[in-house]
């Protein structure tokens, strides 16, 4: 049942992984302004639609 | 046919902004726009992916929600450095902040600023703090340029030195999410590694309990050691100063909790609690952060600086030369233009000096200064550009001094919130209970007893749902104000309305409306007079020109010739042979008339025909307001205007209501002083600078602004002007959030009731802690916010 160690060992590095990936995510500013993405979104159709009248 | 009209009018809305369509109305591609900036914004959305620049159009009837501001103090280097965020050789990266972002058209249109102007490299725009980040060839295209290319589509920036916005901005949050992050990972791994305890192991698994004992302090190590270090902190110091807070109960449930967790694993003698310590904290750190949270992005800590202009004209021996405010000295001859603020006490030197002190003085119409005299900063010109010599450095201005009173500075709003309140209590009684337990099964002989009893009392009591049920309610409470646009600072605020008991209101701006006005003709006019009248005022877009084509209400076809306007006085034009003078009573030579409000009057032909008086009309729903808090609250009006309308507030005002007028700032703030020392709670509802002494000693102070993103006084609270009528259910629900606070409490206590009961016995599982600590907070969690918004709809927020 050694290999017990061993998973633990993996699933903990796993969430450190996803652990980090969040502060790096927070670091560079990506939850920093949740909406305005959300509308951004939806432009480049309106823009096309625009361009081909 | 004017009925029919008026029909029209009011089912006419712009198709760019949605506001109604007055008489100056605009068409294109036959859609109806209520202002030039409305069309021109539409018409570079419709001409997307073209790189033309729209034609600036000259005619002055532009709309009045854009002065042409002088940016040419953008020039110098020494103040474009101090405002934007990064440069090197080839590209500038500023952020404005602008306050007409209220659409999703707005962030198209200002994220394919490229399509205006190649030499804008990138555009981003954040629209909930209303800020655009704009990256930009400064060599091609210099700073005040890109000014002009946003002012001239519609969305002027708001630039100033000391930029509020921006410091906002700096302050995040994220120290407090990295140790939600932490805590949240520690929680989730120590549970899953308690799992195998909980459900008990099998004799062979035995070997793994040591180790999974081990693994979990690993993981509680942080949760103490990081996450839970502000309530270290907090206790000491709270400690240090003889108070006891909420936080020395919780600092000592967490070193409890992990001192007997790391007894149990070293001496192998239990699971231990460390899922439950990471639980706690993790909870705890939620309620900080949804305490700190805020819906709107809106300052509440503007001064003076964020009111004055970043830069003034002065005028020098080798001309005329935009210095930054902070380098202006005295002695020094400024130039002050029409709608410019006068940033520092200064003798006036050349001009018709009519200065509008509305935001100092609360006193409507201009005055008028001779040559010679001191005008005081803060004030507007109105008028033609004057001359000015500086008198007084402008750290020492009137205004500034006002600003920077003693009396506000060493004013700090520290009241007992409820929670405070309570723990004072609440340690003491959890202390006593632990020693008691402990002391009792000492004396019995069972040390081992002793400790688990002393240190399950303090584990299973830790306030944690305590701690919570007031910042879940009062952010519940907040975003339900939030959403009836009545923004308030913080959560403190709102237990501190709750304690309110007299109501001070300022009148101009505050009970009255500055959007709406009430006219009133003195004289006669025949229907072609108006014709005339209206063709003539048509061309200006002065709000009191507005107002009269309002009034007037006829038809116009009429084309007018040499149409001139001299702002601050009048205007004058041709029409129908006819020679029309519309202005000020020194304008049109009649000299100086004794009246109240603003007066414009008429003269056709050189023949007098009468005047308009306008005064501002009372807020809708003020006579409904008054009586709602006629019951609770005692009201009282100060003001720094005189007592014309005093008749008219007598009525409104229960009788035993103190009206004062000709209150200045000072005496605003002693009138405030006055009741604070008859030990009432006291809100001052004011909107202008010269109030803003009096709303920042009142215990809550609540700005009045018609345009939320304008310039107001610091305050505890901002209400939208549209919002008026409601501030009785915002003060009846202040008290419901306070309310369901005192019954969260109750619920919380219930659990430690229960918990404790058993903890006294020294029995206590950490699988029983492991449940009770959770299902506490989700109860609190889940009540608080459902109890407040149905407190909220019952009062229809």
């Amino acid at each position: 049942m050694e290999i017990m160690y061993i998973l633990i060992g993996c699933s903990v590095l796993l969430a450190l992984m996803f652990l980090c990936a969040f502060f790096w995510a927070n670091k560079t500013g990506q939850h920093n302004d949740t909406y305005t993405p959300s509308i951004r979104i939806l432009f480049d159709d309106e823009t096309t639609e625009g361009e081909d009248k | 046919m004017a009925a029919l009209k008026e029909e029209i009018q009011t089912a006419e809305k712009c198709f760019h902004c949605g506001d109604k369509i007055e008489e100056t109305g605009y068409q294109l591609d036959h859609h109806d726009f209520c202002c030039l900036g409305c069309q021109t914004v539409y018409q570079v959305l419709n001409n997307s992916g073209m790189q033309q620049y729209y034609r600036y159009n000259q005619h002055p009837g532009k709309s009045n929600k854009s002065k042409q501001e002088d940016f040419s103090y953008l020039d110098e280097p020494q103040i474009a450095g101090k405002l934007v965020d990064f440069e090197d050789d080839k590209m500038t990266i500023i952020t404005f902040y602008i306050p007409a972002i209220h659409c999703s058209s707005c962030i198209w249109l200002l994220e394919n600023l490229y399509k205006l102007n190649p030499n804008v490299l990138q555009s981003r725009v954040d629209f909930m703090k209303k800020q655009a980040s704009i990256t930009f060839n400064h060599n091609q295209l210099p700073l005040k340029d890109l000014v002009y290319l946003l002012v001239n589509i519609g969305y002027d920036p708001k630039i100033t030195l000391q930029d509020v916005v921006k410091e906002g901005n700096r302050n995040n949050l994220n120290p407090l999410v990295a140790k939600i992050a932490v805590a949240g990972f520690c929680f989730g791994n120590s549970m899953l590694f308690s799992f195998p305890d909980y459900f008990g192991m099998g004799n062979f698994e035995k070997e793994y309990a040591n180790f999974f004992g081990y693994i979990n302090l690993a993981f509680g190590l942080p949760v103490l050691l990081y996450c839970a270090s502000d309530y270290f902190k907090s206790a000491y110091w709270s400690l240090k100063q003889k108070r006891l807070n909420l936080d020395v109960p919780l600092a000592l449930g967490i070193l409890v909790l992990f001192l007997r967790s790391a007894f149990e694993v070293i001496t192998q003698t239990g699971a231990g609690f460390t899922d439950t310590l990471c639980s706690l904290v993790f909870f705890i750190l939620i309620g900080k952060w949804v305490q700190q949270r805020t819906y709107y992005h809106i300052s509440f800590e503007r001064d003076y600086r964020s009111y004055f202009p970043v830069a003034v004209t002065v005028l020098t021996e080798s001309g005329d030369k935009p210095v930054q405010l902070a380098d202006v000295h005295i002695g020094d001859r400024i130039l002050v233009r029409n709608n410019e603020i006068i940033p520092a006490d200064a003798m006036l030197l050349k001009g018709d000096a009519a200065i509008d002190f509305s935001f100092v003085t609360g006193e409507s119409s201009p005055v008028s200064k001779t040559l010679g005299e001191i005008i005081y900063a803060g004030g507007r010109q109105t008028g033609e550009a004057i001359e000015l010599e500086v008198v007084k450095p402008i750290s020492q201005s009137y205004l500034t001094k006002l600003w920077n009173n003693e009396n506000y500075k060493d004013y700090d709003k520290h009241f007992q919130t409820f929670v405070n309140f309570i723990s004072k209590y609440f340690t003491v009684v959890l202390l006593a209970i632990a020693l008691l337990a402990a002391l009792f099964w000492a004396v019995d002989g069972s040390a081992s007893r002793a400790w688990g009893a002393f240190t399950a009392v303090l584990i299973i009591a830790c306030p944690c749902a305590l701690a919570l049920s007031s910042p879940f309610t009062l952010s519940a409470a907040l975003s339900i104000f939030d959403r009836n646009k009545f923004y308030v600072k913080n959560t403190a605020a709102i237990e501190q309305m709750a304690t309110i008991d007299t109501l001070v209101f300022d009148k101009t701006g505050t009970i009255s409306s500055p959007k709406a006005t009430s006219i009133y003709f003195e004289g006669t006019l025949s229907i072609v007079e108006k014709r005339l009248l209206n063709a003539v005022c048509r061309n200006s877009s002065h709000p009191l020109s507005r107002e009269i084509v309002k009034w007037l209400d006829v038809p116009s076809s009429m084309s007018v010739q040499d149409f001139k306007e001299f702002p601050g006085k009048g205007m004058q034009a041709t029409a129908d042979g006819k020679q029309i003078k519309i202005g000020s009573g020194s304008f049109l030579d009649i000299g100086h008339v004794k009246t109240d409000g603003s007066v414009v009057f008429i003269r056709i032909d050189g023949e007098l025909k009468g005047y308009f008086t306008m005064e501002q009309s009372w807020r809708d729903g003020l006579s409904a307001l008054i009586e709602d808090f006629k019951m609770d609250y005692s009201l009282h009006l100060i003001s720094g205007d005189n007592d014309r309308r005093l008749d008219a507030l007598q009525l409104i005002f229960p009788s035993n209501a103190s009206l004062l007028f000709n209150q200045s700032p000072m005496e605003k703030l002693q009138v405030i002083q006055n009741f604070q020392e008859e030990g009432k709670h006291v809100c001052m509802v004011g909107d202008g600078l010269n109030d803003a002494g009096a709303l920042r000693k009142a215990d809550l102070g609540i700005a009045v602004s018609d345009d939320i993103n304008n310039f107001s006084p610091g305050c505890d609270a901002i209400l939208d002007g549209e919002s008026f009528s409601k501030m009785p259910d915002f003060f009846a629900f202040s008290k419901d959030a306070v309310k369901v606070i005192h019954m969260s409490f109750g619920i919380s206590l219930l659990y430690n009731v229960v918990g404790l009961s058993f903890a006294v016995k020294g029995m206590m599982s950490p699988l029983f802690a492991a449940i009770l600590m959770p299902i506490s907070t989700v109860t609190i969690i889940s009540f608080t916010s459902l109890m407040t918004r149905w407190y909220a709809k019952r009062r229809k927020l």
